[in-house]
């Protein structure tokens, strides 16, 4: 005997694609798409209420002064220069590759997994802006100092563990970061160069 | 035509703005375009990151506001000092404190006076993780 089929009485669902469409435009008006990326600094520590403005003595070689004026000038120790010329200046200085007397001054230091190497570690960037420098140029300075510094850990780390240093492991890191640590220190703005 | 299917599709497309978006979480009083640079780095934790703005004000506000820098901290203008407070209020309705995070969406023709009243600030109030919104560029 032929058993007779039961319908299942079918849901209204024409009004889904209303619904969902609702949502996707809300969705659309209320988030953003940006993803945030930035280049990352790190303020120094706050100083003393009850300290002296104890100048810390940094011997004049170890030191690379980079200005900036209000018309966006860049003066790197007693030159002008143009900022496509600073990641090759600043990476001179920070290498001293052929311990020159002028560049920081090389000194034996052990370092787990590189052994004893010849650190440039007492070495300063020291970047002073007037109040008027615009803040575009700011950033490409601090990002062509940052560069400078990227690419000589690279170089470091493909020369002894043989990939970039992005691929390195923490340890690998941390002992790159010795050799190479960032020192960028900032001064006080001064108004010169005009307003 | 048979529309079955449609209402999944719409679905598929709403997950996909709700996984890649992100809620926006102020009206921006100030416009400003970031500077792009090569060695960025991508803001991680989202929940300790505070954002702070600096630049002029939009073309509406411009008629009462002027045109002079400002900075926009949540929904409204502030002085470099408030900072300060602003700082400490972000800390409190963070996870963890300690990794917390100042974004600074700050326009390319601002003039580092500003910029350096501000940090200024962030040092005294202990926020010494910085980051420098920007665009990537190649």
């Amino acid at each position: 005997m032929a058993r007779k089929k039961k319908k299942v009485p079918g849901l209204n669902s024409s009004s889904t694609a209303d619904i969902s469409f609702i949502l996707l435009i809300f969705f659309l008006v209320t988030t953003s798409m940006d993803t945030d990326m930035g280049l990352a600094r790190r303020l120094p520590q706050p100083p003393e209420p009850n300290q002296e403005d104890a100048q810390i003595d940094v011997k004049e070689r170890n030191v690379l002064n980079v200005r900036l004026n209000a018309a966006g000038n860049l003066m790197v120790n007693h030159d002008f220069i143009d900022i496509a010329q600073l990641r090759a200046r600043a990476k001179e200085f920070i290498e001293n590759r052929n311990n020159s007397a002028k560049l920081p001054e090389r000194h034996a230091k052990v370092i787990d997994l590189l052994g004893t190497c010849y650190v440039t570690d007492k070495h300063v960037i020291s970047v002073q802006t007037d109040r008027g420098t615009p803040y575009n140029i700011y950033f490409q300075v601090q990002n062509e100092l940052v560069a400078a510094y990227n690419e000589l850990r690279d170089d470091l780390a493909i020369a002894k563990f043989g990939y970039p240093y992005a691929r390195c492991s923490e340890d690998q890191q941390v002992a790159i970061r010795t050799y190479y640590p960032q020192k960028i220190s900032e001064a006080e703005p001064k108004n010169y160069g005009g307003n | 035509m048979n529309t079955s299917s449609l209402p999944d599709l719409i679905f598929t497309i709403l997950f996909f703005f709700m996984i890649v978006t992100t809620m926006r979480e102020v009206t921006l009083k100030v416009k400003f375009t970031v500077p792009s640079g090569t060695e960025l780095e991508k803001l991680e934790k989202k929940s300790c990151v505070s954002f702070i703005y600096v630049g002029p004000p939009t073309d509406q506000l411009r008629a009462q506001m002027g045109s002079g820098t400002r900075i926009q901290l949540n929904d409204r203008y502030a002085e470099p000092r408030e900072v300060m407070d602003f700082v400490a209020q972000e800390r409190t309705t963070m996870p963890d404190p300690a990794s917390q995070v100042m974004s600074m969406k700050i326009d390319q023709r601002t003039q580092m006076g500003i910029i350096t009243d501000i940090k200024e600030v962030l040092r005294k109030s202990w926020a010494l993780r910085i980051n420098y919104s920007a665009t990537r560029r190649n």
